[in-house]
């Protein structure tokens, strides 16, 4: 499938070429130039997994991995949300509220209205699309900064949601597909379908990155680069489905040498194709289309994006649009685990956000970071919870490590950059 | 001599009651370098900034390629292929040579950006400008040197096609080779055909690097001189007032 190309390539290099080797040691030297990007919250994830699992016999089990899975999600997402006005140095303290404002809109709508699900589903889609746009005039247009404006929001919000659900009230989710996503998992064949669709998307994005850059005459990595990579999230992956296509209720034990017999808890919980589905979408957006370029445009330098002819005012706009409506999301996914909206839902979660995004590598200052570190650092902060909990530890503890894993996460980055010889500040 | 790619006639500027440029009057030509010089406040940077399209002027005309015309926002400028490489502020640290290169007119294929040809432009640009002292264009700006950069940014310019460059004070900050390194670089750009204006405040530099230097006093343009006819003592009386002949290039 390669063709020749017309001219020969260039004789600067892109740093794709050379042996897997070169390119291996390559990868180790950005790393130690300070480049860390997931790592140390990847390392950390890894450490604290073996911790746990040494401590508590339940760590391990397919019943607490998809615990774990469903507790981190409303974070992951929120914390994903998070990720785009991150990136251009702002900050929404009203993702939480927001997340919490439109769950009960919502669920007020179908409870005291009637109104249909998918319509009321709309109606809070509507309104945190609303509420971004509302952000984002203030702080694009306007110039308050975002610190002013989302802690405004996050204060008026609060009573807002008081109004919408009544002091002391709670609104049951009582829409089956709404309480499905935390609650329900995907009967086993479906499970390796969208695991095989998720491969074979992966494997055609890669062949084509590869076929596109040979046409253009430039250079490729080695092909067992890719296919090592490839393998890798394969075989991960099928590990993944399989563990959590075992019955996670056989856990109930035996009474005289037979089995009691139960329903089966088996498949991947509903809300994981969800939630990496955003993950995926959100990051072929930001490192594959000019929209997302031009992000990280705005985040890296203002000044040379608006030089550059970037429409730095209608970026900021969109980012807090995306935030506000991925918020949305994180405020369903949490009414659909907790199984009720009440006046408080989303009030506490956004700092939590915040902290996964900068323990998984995503910089404050704008212009560094992905959607994959955000996950991972919820996937720390959740593994946190989780463990703890197994361990019968008070939540006070929980409170402690998190605060403590973040200020590390904090500083292995600065170290790794100062001693690189860079500064923190981009 | 050629008709000028720019020429401004007459041209002012004035901040409410202060008049910055008081009728100036510049060219500058395909293939050759001018130095724009003068002492702090006189009036380069609101010049620049007219040609850009970012201020545009108040009054005096403007005429590229021999056409009268506008020059009231950057994207005037932009598509007569008016580029200016500012001195700061001008690269995102935290992308690559390919991605600052391309950044505001990424090429797309399918909706998606299309790496693999910007990253051969980009390239192809650098080598035709002979440059060597980058080793990769995938490297992010925040690794390179200053002298890198400013390579950086006037390989975008040549990327654009453009046919007037104005760098501001593009070795104020770089070292003795790296300014050595830039300068060649100007050099080699203005042989590409391209019309480069380049204003330095280090008249070692304005003489090794300009075929005609134009000397701004106090908003005024007291002297337009080819480099070969002057000497720096010259420069120095025109830039602090001292000569006020008013130059000719004919
Ligand atoms: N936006 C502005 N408002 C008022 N005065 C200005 C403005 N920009 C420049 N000036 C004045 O115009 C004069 C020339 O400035 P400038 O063009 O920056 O000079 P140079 O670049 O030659 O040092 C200075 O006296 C400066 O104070
Ligand atoms: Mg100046």
């Amino acid at each position: 499938m390669t063709t020749t190309p017309a001219t020969p390539p260039p004789t600067i290099g892109s740093g794709h070429e050379g042996s897997a080797r070169d390119q291996i040691s390559a990868y180790f030297r950005t790393v130690r130039q300070g480049e860390m990007g997931a790592l140390p919250a990847i390392g950390g994830f890894v450490v604290l997994a073996i911790l746990f699992s040494f401590l508590s016999s339940s760590f391990l089990t397919p019943l607490n991995l998809a615990n774990l899975l469903t507790q981190s999600a409303t974070l992951m997402t929120l914390a994903m949300a998070l990720v785009f006005v991150i990136l251009l140095g702002e900050i929404d303290l009203s993702a939480g509220v927001t997340s919490g404002v439109t769950a009960a809109i919502f669920v007020v709508l179908v409870h005291n209205f009637q109104v249909p699900w998918l319509l009321a589903l709309a109606a809070a889609f509507a309104a945190g699309l609303a509420i971004g746009t509302f952000i984002g005039f203030f702080v694009a247009r306007v110039g308050i900064p975002s610190f002013v404006v989302t802690l405004g929001l996050f204060l008026g919000f609060q009573g807002l949601q008081l109004v919408i659900i009544g002091t002391g009230g709670a609104y049951r989710i009582e829409t089956p597909e709404i309480a499905a996503i935390m609650n329900k998992n995907l009967p086993i064949p479906v499970g390796w379908v969208l695991y095989g669709v998720a491969i074979a998307l992966a494997v055609g994005i890669a062949l084509w990155d590869r076929a596109r850059r040979t046409r253009a005459g430039v250079a490729n990595r080695p092909l067992i680069l890719m296919w090592g990579r490839l393998v890798a999230i394969a075989i991960a992956g099928a590990l993944f489905v399989a563990f959590m296509s075992i019955d996670r209720a056989a856990s109930r034990g035996t009474l005289n040498g037979v089995e009691i017999p139960h329903d089966a808890i088996e498949g991947v919980p509903i809300v994981v194709p969800i939630a990496v589905g955003l993950l995926w979408i959100g990051t072929f957006v930001l490192d594959r289309t000019r929209y997302g370029r031009h992000l990280y445009a705005v985040g890296g330098n203002t000044e040379a994006a608006r030089r550059a002819g970037i429409k730095v005012a209608a970026i900021r706009m969109s980012a807090f649009i995306v935030c506000s409506t991925l918020a949305v999301v994180a405020g369903l996914f949490d009414a659909s685990r907790i199984g009720v909206v009440t006046a408080s839902s989303g009030s506490q979660i956004v700092l939590s956000g915040v902290a996964a995004a900068v323990v998984g590598g995503v910089s404050l200052f704008g212009g560094r970071g992905r959607l994959v570190h955000a996950a991972i650092g919820a996937l720390v902060i959740a593994v946190i919870a989780n463990g703890l909990g197994l361990l019968g530890l008070p939540a006070g503890i929980n409170f402690l490590v998190t605060g403590g894993v973040l200020i590390l996460a904090a500083t292995i980055d600065a170290l790794s950059r100062k001693r690189a010889g860079g500064t923190l500040i981009r | 001599m050629d008709v000028p790619v720019i020429e401004l006639s007459g041209v002012v500027k004035s901040f409410g009651p202060v008049d910055v440029l008081k009728g100036v009057n510049l060219t500058a030509y395909a293939g050759k370098v001018t130095a724009l010089v003068g002492d702090n406040g006189a009036g380069k940077s609101t010049l620049v900034k007219g040609l850009a399209g970012v201020q545009p002027f108040d009054a005096g005309e403007v005429r590229f390629a021999g056409e009268p015309v506008a020059l009231h926002t950057p994207r005037e400028a932009s598509a007569l292929g008016i580029e200016v490489v500012y001195q700061d502020l001008a690269l995102c640290e935290n992308l690559d040579i390919v991605q600052n290169m391309f950044l505001g007119r990424e090429e797309t294929a399918a909706g998606t950006l299309d790496e693999g040809v910007m990253e051969r432009q980009a390239s192809e640009t650098l080598q035709s400008l002979s440059v060597r002292t980058v080793k990769s264009v995938r490297q992010k700006v925040s690794s390179l040197s200053g002298g890198q950069r400013q390579t950086v940014a006037i390989a975008r310019s040549v990327l654009k096609k453009a046919k007037l460059v104005i760098l501001d004070e593009p070795t104020a900050a770089l070292g003795v080779a790296q300014t050595e390194q830039v300068l060649a670089l100007v050099r080699r750009l203005a042989e590409s055909g391209v019309a480069v204006i380049i204003i330095s405040h280090n008249l070692v530099d304005v003489f090794k690097v300009a075929d005609y230097i134009s000397v701004l006093y106090l908003g005024n343009m007291v002297a337009q001189l080819e480099t070969k006819d002057t000497n720096n003592n010259d420069v120095i009386g025109y830039i602090t007032g001292v000569k006020t002949y008013e130059g000719s290039r004919a």
